[in-house]
């Protein structure tokens, strides 16, 4: 074996990238500073983020008063948090009895439970676990919410507030709309004209109207629909006007996903002699709703966010709350605080769910997309 | 031995429920019943109710007086015209608010959709927190945020914010220069109206020309400067026949001026935003749409930068995005009516709030306010139809 072979017999050793596009440095000029437009734009995009970013997180955490009960503990240089510690139970609760606020927070419990179960991937039993949250869950929050039987001391929706309102709204929007809309979505599909009809006319009104309308209808034209000594709970009302509303939009997005399912499949089932429920529910949609998971959850957070709107009819969710404490005379002039609240605890809620969505996306992205 | 069987069930045999076509017209049958006597039970209910309270029904109501005040109206008003009327300016009001929302959603969504694709990492970074915060906290706190922490915040006219002396923000709103138009104004719309259609022929022209010729002519520019500047030398020409009234602090408030509701700005704003925030992503998915590979052969055809975005990934783009975006002008009309929530005089502020607390008439009113959405949202729906058959993929 001689050495000085033309073919080298061993790898050269790596040598290492140019100083100029390693580490923080490198990064900065790949990302930031590659060119003279972007390098404007990233200085821009800097001093913008200096203006705007650091007055805020002063003004919301550093020079900020969190310690206190009354008016007195705020200086006012920053936020004073002050304004929702001390309103907190009432932002929770609303005008819950104070004695009976174990209850909602064993639904709340339950609740957690539960939508963690569903949402978590590896858990089992999944298909009766849903059948228990869309059936006997209900149940249960309702008798231990409304109280006045098994011992229970009767609770009026009138007292229902803050929070627990909000998700109680949502909840129930949920677990109504996806039913109804799954019925909505197979009557648009329909060979029976009729049926087709009243489906298409019943999705299409509710899509073509405003959510407040649809609340304004609920708490002032529903009282002349039912006899007039019957009392409608108002709350009642705007749960079935926002179920109705949901349902229409969760119809369209089922529909979607009915449509991306081959003929075969139906054909399929009547080639087995399978009857029409039992081709819709063991073929058709397990299918179809897996495939339409995240639109299903995109309106469920559309759904959430709405459940805002019933402050205009005089119900006290979240929103509703911290707006009457905005007008207590002992607490004038702290509305930033109290909007920012709100919108952080709306924006924590809203922002999991569409990240579960995306995560969702990412794992059906296997099978039927190519 | 072939011989047809005649064990074989024939059509039509058997019991009656087994027959499909039979059973459909059951089904239906028995639909219409339940839902015919569900309605009639709430239409005789309706009746009876109305009857007790006293409620006449009917449109008369709409010939009454009104007998309030609006803040804004876009056209003469006063509290002795009649609740007709009150629709029309809530109706009016309803549509300036929309139309400028769609506006100012539809640049600010395009610019944040593009910066979210942007190689400047923190640029994309920035839209995408945009994005992040805007669409996932609800309207109604921001328009309520934008209200009353922001504009409701500002100090009183004496201490007015201003803009170059012209532009004026105070606790009422904005004041701005009014423009008053003197003799020979006339002239200069239409000069306008004249380039737009001179534009739009030679835009027709210039498209018949390339595809006979191959040649194309630099329409966007010409026609930029066209329609810029044939009414900018008429109105030089004829002496710049425009006045404005600059707002001037007397006393306790400003005169002259065009006043500009808090309640406008604070929804305008809150809708723009909001919506903006969905457009950018519909914007962001359109551009993704367009496969590589169309960007690839735009380039191994050696098509400048400019072109390939104008003639290749824009139109393929837009298929994705104008549907989406109508639905979003939609979402954007439909959510204009939460200005009842801050007393913007809307549609549903004016007409479904005070016009039905004083009249009682709940049902005419509620179905005139429902129709007038039902109404644009179906009238949308049916063009956009249109358009998608338009420019739907011709496939083989």
């Amino acid at each position: 074996m001689t050495t000085d072979s033309t073919f080298r017999t061993q790898m050269i050793e790596a040598r290492e990238a140019p100083d100029q596009s390693r580490g923080v440095l490198g990064w900065f000029r790949a990302n930031l500073f590659n060119g003279p437009i972007n390098s404007i734009v990233s200085i821009v995009v800097i001093l913008l983020l200096a203006r705007l970013v650091w007055p805020f997180l002063e003004w919301a955490v550093i020079d900020a008063d969190w310690i206190g009960t009354t008016r007195d503990a705020c200086t006012g240089e920053g936020a004073c948090w002050v304004f929702i510690s001390a309103r907190f139970e009432s932002i929770i609760y609303g005008f819950y009895p104070e004695a009976a606020r174990w209850r909602v927070d064993i639904v709340f419990a339950l609740l957690a439970i539960l939508v963690a179960w569903l949402a978590v991937p590896r858990m089992p039993r999944k298909k009766w676990v849903a059948l228990f949250t869309l059936v006997v869950f209900p149940i249960i929050a309702f008798f231990l919410l409304v109280g006045g039987s098994f011992g229970l001391e009767y609770v009026p929706t009138r007292a229902w507030g803050g929070l627990m309102l909000t998700l109680t709204i949502a909840v129930v929007g949920i677990v109504g709309s996806l039913p109804l809309g799954i019925i909505l979505a197979l009557g648009r599909r329909s060979k029976m004209p009729f049926v087709k009809g009243v489906c298409v006319i019943f999705i299409e009104f509710w899509r073509g109207v405003p959510l407040i309308t649809v609340l304004f209808m609920a708490s002032v034209m529903l009282p002349l629909f039912v006899p007039g000594e019957l009392d409608f709970d108002k709350l009642l009302r705007a749960l079935i006007g926002i179920m109705f509303f949901w349902s229409a939009y969760m119809a369209e997005v089922i529909r979607s996903g009915l449509q991306a399912i081959g003929k075969g499949q139906n054909e399929a089932g009547q080639a087995l002699g399978l009857s029409y429920w039992q081709r819709m529910g063991l073929i058709i949609l397990p299918q179809a709703l897996k495939m339409v998971i995240p639109g299903i959850v995109n309106t469920f957070i559309a759904l959430f966010k709405d459940t805002s709107l019933v402050l205009i009819i005089g119900l006290f969710d979240l929103l509703a709350i911290i707006r009457a404490g905005l007008t207590d005379s002992n607490w004038l002039g702290f509305s930033t605080e109290g909007y920012v609240f709100a919108a952080a605890v709306f924006w924590i809620f809203c922002f999991s769910m569409s990240r579960y969505s995306q995560y969702i996306e990412r794992r059906l992205n296997t099978g039927h997309k190519r | 031995m072939l011989r047809p069987s005649t064990t074989l069930p024939r059509r039509g045999r058997g019991p009656l429920w087994r027959n499909p076509a039979i059973r459909a017209l059951i089904v239906q049958a028995v639909l219409f019943l339940v839902l015919a006597v569900f309605i009639g039970y709430l239409v005789h209910n309706t009746l009876v109710n109305l009857e007790a309270r006293g409620i006449q029904t009917g449109f008369g109501f709409l010939e009454g007086r009104a007998g309030f005040s609006i803040p804004q109206t876009l056209i003469d008003y006063t509290s002795d015209s009649t609740y007709g009327k009150t629709f029309v300016i809530g109706l009016l009001n309803t549509l300036l608010v929309s139309a400028l929302g769609i506006v100012a959603a539809t640049i600010i969504g395009f610019l944040v959709g593009i910066a979210r694709l942007s190689p400047n990492w923190l640029l994309a970074r920035l839209a995408t927190i945009y994005v992040e915060a805007f669409r996932n906290i609800p309207l109604l706190v921001q328009i309520l945020f934008w209200y009353y922490a922001v504009l409701r915040a500002l100090p009183s006219p004496r201490q007015s914010l201003s803009l170059f002396d012209a532009f004026f923000f105070n606790v009422r709103g904005m004041v701005m220069p009014d423009p008053q138009p003197l003799e020979g104004f006339s002239a200069t719309p239409w000069a306008l109206l004249i380039a737009v259609v001179a534009v739009f022929l030679f835009g027709l022209f210039a498209k018949r020309r390339q595809a006979r010729t191959g040649q194309a002519l630099p329409v966007y520019w010409i026609g930029a400067t066209v329609v810029i500047g044939l009414p900018l030398i008429v109105f030089l020409a004829t002496g710049s026949p425009l006045d404005w009234t600059l707002p001037e602090l007397t006393g306790f408030n400003f005169r002259g001026g065009i006043n500009i509701l808090p309640e406008l700005l604070a929804l305008w704003l809150a809708l723009s935003i909001y919506t903006a925030a969905f457009i950018a992503e519909i914007v962001r998915s359109g551009i993704l749409s367009v496969s590589h590979g169309q960007t690839e052969a735009a380039r191994s055809l050696s098509l400048p930068e400019t072109i390939t975005l104008r003639k290749i990934v824009i139109p393929q783009a837009m298929r994705v995005i104008v549907p989406q975006m109508t639905s979003q002008y939609l979402n954007l009309i439909k959510n204009s009516s939460l200005a009842t929530a801050i007393g913007y005089p809307d549609l549903v502020a004016v007409f479904a709030g005070t016009t039905l607390n004083q009249t009682g008439q709940a049902i005419e009113i509620i179905a005139m306010t429902m129709a007038v959405y039902l109404v644009i949202s179906l009238t949308v729906s049916f063009l956009m139809n249109l358009y998608n058959a338009r420019t739907l993929l011709k496939e083989r």
